[in-house]
């Protein structure tokens, strides 16, 4: 039998606030189960003679420089050990505030937790925080370790009024601790031997707690979800396979399912489950990460879910209220461009509401906050440009959560609540905003039509190529151009070298780059011309975002080449092979049936 | 799910973060065991392909079967590899075999710096046609924004502390105080210009782990870490005049398993025939936090 198939390695996170001695613990555990390589106690204890220090436990995980020198453990450390029953991997996670985010790293890591206590300082800050974290990451096992009871002379009392207070406080966030263990990590009592100074006491010591702890299964009876992380089609070797690739987060499939991706709604079916150097495999479960071929080509973009008919679907939304906590040096606030990661979805996301803050350690509620702080816990109202695909915490933890990245770090992390149902998006209530405060020029509209012999109109070329929507955007000016039309054409090469010159990162913010489009066809219509333009790779949200920023002004979408919007219908579709000449005149004829060139005039 | 199907779920999850998320991604090779393991992994993530190159770092003094060990198996995985050193300091003599830099010094001139430069594309490279197995100057000096590393947490203290998908600043430095989070499978994809961002696909695999692997899938590895007869093999692979085989009676992937489940070697360090790491008790540190791997 293989050691690893009945032997695997749990996780462990030891948390709890600074000083507390967590580190101590680990150490005297590793060295009491001989589970330390040989000479590394030796080594240490030689060291520290060298250094004339008093030896400690803690050295023995304090490896970087760094930490000896503060005496802290600054990241979340992993060591690796076995007891007679399995191997475990130890996060030591660091308890002081400003290494909140690694704390978090080590617990989402983790499969249970053991949360160290101070017999003599008590709770503190960060027992409570920590705890209330662990619980929204989802850990659900936890033991609480009351640390140095040898220097509170193993006072029962001591022990059962911590045990009553921090167990009403996880009461409160919905955790049941399995164990508080009284120990002293100095002393070695309940550690991997029961401590005869404590024969009040008949629970477990850590070692047995340890092993009692229990592997987390993956969710495969929850609905089937894929976060699609790309499509590849490698075709060296004469691969002609499209293959869908993920990660599967929750649920079963099978060949031959009949699937649904998220939020585009196109449909297909599993034609073949795909792994490298592995059996033919005709189901795939949660945790595994295979491939997948489809009956039929559609097109779908990494980011989108998919799930299996026949299940409960998502929540397709652009707005949802958030349960999260803030990493970031710098506070969230409104009217900022964040970058939102939930699953394999990658979407611009703005703060649109803070509804309440927490105070974790108190467990009460500010209120009336516009932004959210460093280590602060907030119930949030976000909202997406673009629908995005996401389940609820109530119905599954593991598709329901995010995270938030400002300037290229995660500094958010949280939890989907709830959808929230939008009246109007933040787009639509700019644009009524601005039409309200828009100051009408004194020369009407038709005014400007008799003037310039045309009407004002928004044309816009997309296509999958570049140059294929441009050959005939500008051969439709330099067309009007000569019939004596107040035509221009604008490339988005062009207004991102200029208007969109301050936007940080090109291609990221590409709904900024849109906007501002968007708000250049309203002044330019409104100048009464013929303003036309050429994007590619839009899809059905772009051109909609478009449409509402070029309003009350009108637009006409001519598609050029293949389809691939999910439900979007252009004005006009034009074969890519098409000759320019020909692909104008229909463009013509279309103004003219929309009265913006007249016929007289030609 | 076996733990090692757990192992290789998650290496490939980060493989595809990192294809999906840097456009000029670049794998290290060092011919090791654990660098060919990761090799395997991406063709397991990428269903048979390597999308992107394989960079070695050539000190000059590997065995001289790693250099034929790597070469044989690129051109039979049809592998993009490009080949970087510090040309000036062998030229110059400026290493620990020449008698001139310690241990660490060396490794810094050799590896780190070596590496610093190949990648940014400021040294000139050597890439093979894997056709005839010939290297040529390399044409391209793309700078590369994601290095693929197959560090493993259990070899040492400070790799423990590594992320995922870790942050370097401009001079290859590591900032292990300020590390960015890392939770669910939600890593660190965004970078700022002139930074790099280290991945790790092989982070919470264990020695045995990456034996158990090799002998599951059948992978290649090179014969050096096996005892051809003189009761002697090599844990760990690197330069000649600082890597020392150990002795070990293992002909094969099996016996090398049962030696590391519960034979001689189940508590003995692995690195502890790689000499550099005695220096000084944070060698290994010194070392990563100039952009060692």
């Amino acid at each position: 039998m293989k050691d690893t198939e009945t032997n695997e390695a749990i996780s462990i996170v030891m948390a709890g606030h600074v000083d507390h001695g967590k580190s101590t613990v680990i150490g005297r555990l590793l060295a009491d189960i001989n589970a330390l390589p040989k000479g590394k106690l030796e080594e240490i204890r030689a060291r520290c003679r060298r250094q004339a220090k008093p030896f400690e436990y803690a050295f023995l995980l304090d490896a970087l420089k760094d930490e000896q020198a503060q005496g802290i453990t600054i990241d979340a450390a992993r060591c690796f050990f076995r007891t007679a029953k399995r191997r475990y991997i130890l996060i030591d996670a660091p308890g002081h505030i400003e290494f909140l985010k690694n704390m978090i790293t080590g617990a989402s890591r983790a499969e249970a937790a053991l949360l160290v206590i101070d017999a003599r300082e008590g709770i503190q800050e960060n027992s409570k925080r920590h705890g209330y974290m662990m619980s929204m990451l989802g850990l659900r096992q936890l033991a609480v370790v009351v640390n140095k009871m040898d220097l509170v002379k193993y006072d029962r009392g001591v022990f059962e009024d911590i045990r009553k207070e921090y167990g009403d406080f996880l009461e409160r966030i919905g955790v049941q601790p399995l164990a508080f263990i009284p120990v002293s990590g100095m002393g070695g009592a309940n550690i991997a031997e029961r401590a005869p100074e404590t024969p009040w006491y008949d629970g477990p010591t850590v070692q047995e707690q340890i092993d009692s702890f229990e592997h987390r299964e993956f969710p495969s009876s929850l609905p089937f979800r894929l976060p699609i992380q790309d499509i590849y089609r490698f075709t060296e070797h004469n691969d002609d396979r499209r293959i869908v690739a993920g990660t599967i987060e929750t649920g079963t499939i099978a060949g031959g399912d009949a699937v649904t991706f998220l939020p585009s709604g196109k449909k297909s079916r599993i034609k073949s489950i795909e792994y490298f150097n592995g059996p033919v495999k005709q189901t795939a479960a949660a945790g595994e990460a295979p491939g997948f071929t489809l009956d039929t080509q559609v097109y779908i973009k990494p980011g989108e879910w998919m799930v299996k008919d026949g299940e409960p679907t998502m929540h397709t939304g652009t707005r949802f209220r958030v349960n999260m906590f803030w990493m970031g040096h710098a506070s969230m606030i409104k009217g900022r461009i964040y970058k939102l990661k939930l699953g394999a979805v990658r979407s611009p996301v703005k703060l649109i509401e803070v509804l309440t803050v927490l105070d974790a350690t108190e467990l009460t509620t500010v209120a009336n906050k516009e932004q959210v702080d460093r280590h602060d816990v907030a119930e949030v109202i976000l909202e997406t440009p673009k629908p995005i695909a996401f389940d609820t915490i109530d119905a599954s933890e593991y598709t329901g959560r995010l995270v938030i990245v400002d300037d290229y770090e995660i500094a958010g992390a949280g939890i989907v609540l709830s959808e929230v149902a939008t009246q109007e998006s933040s787009l639509e209530e700019h644009i009524r905003a601005r039409e309200i405060a828009w100051k009408n020029s004194s020369i009407a509209a038709h005014q400007r039509i008799k003037a310039y012999g045309h009407g004002a109109k928004f044309v816009v070329f997309s296509s999958l190529d570049t140059a294929v929507g441009e050959r005939f955007a500008r051969a439709l000016e330099r067309d009007l151009f000569d019939k004596h039309f107040k035509a221009y054409y604008l490339g988005m090469e062009n207004v991102a070298r200029g208007l969109d010159a301050d936007l940080q990162i090109p291609g990221e913010l590409r709904d900024d780059h849109i906007r501002r489009l968007g708000e250049l066809a309203r002044i330019l219509t409104d100048s009464g011309q013929i303003f036309i333009t050429s994007i590619s790779n839009v899809d059905d949200y772009d051109l909609k975002m478009l449409e509402l920023l070029n309003s009350p002004n009108e637009i006409l979408t001519i598609h050029v080449g293949e389809n691939r919007f999910d439900n979007f219908q252009p004005t006009l579709q034009l074969d890519a092979e098409s000759d320019t000449a020909a692909g104008i005149e229909a463009v013509c004829d279309l103004l003219r049936a929309k009265n913006v060139i007249l016929d007289y005039q030609i | 799910m076996t733990h090692l199907d757990k192992l290789e779920a998650t290496s490939v999850h980060i493989f595809r973060e990192a294809y999906r998320d840097f456009k000029s991604l670049v794998m290290l090779w060092s011919i090791g065991k654990d660098s060919t393991v990761l090799l395997w992994l991406a063709r397991k993530a990428f269903f048979g392909h390597v999308p992107f190159p394989l960079m070695h770092i050539d000190t000059s003094y590997k065995i001289p079967a790693m250099i034929e060990f790597r070469d044989r198996l690129a051109r039979e995985l049809g592998l993009d590899l490009i080949v970087g050193q510090n040309r000036e300091a062998l030229a110059a003599k400026r290493t620990f075999p020449d008698g001139v830099l310690p241990r660490v010094a060396c490794c810094q001139a050799l590896k780190s710096e070596a590496l610093r430069h190949t990648l940014s594309g400021e040294w000139p490279r050597l890439r093979m046609d894997p056709a005839s197995g010939q290297y040529a100057a390399d044409k391209s000096s793309e700078k590369f924004t994601g290095v693929i590393v197959g560090a493993r947490a259990d070899e040492e203290g400070s790799r423990s502390k590594e992320r995922y998908f870790s942050a370097r600043d401009q001079q290859s430095e590591w900032d292990v105080g300020d590390q960015p989070p890392e939770l669910w499978k939600q890593y660190k994809t965004d970078f700022a210009p002139g930074t790099h961002v280290r991945i790790h696909p092989l982070l919470d695999w264990t020695e045995l782990n990456i034996w158990e692997y090799i002998e599951r899938e059948s992978i290649p590895v090179i014969s050096l870490y096996f005892n051809q007869g003189e009761g002697k093999r090599y844990r760990s692979l690197g330069c000649h005049p600082c890597t020392s085989p150990i002795d070990s009676d293992a002909r094969n992937v099996s016996e090398v398993i049962d030696e590391l489940r519960s034979g001689k070697f189940s508590d003995i360090a692995e690195r502890s025939g790689r000499e550099q790491d005695k220096e000084d008790s944070g060698g290994l540190e010194t070392l990563r936090r100039g952009g060692y791997m």
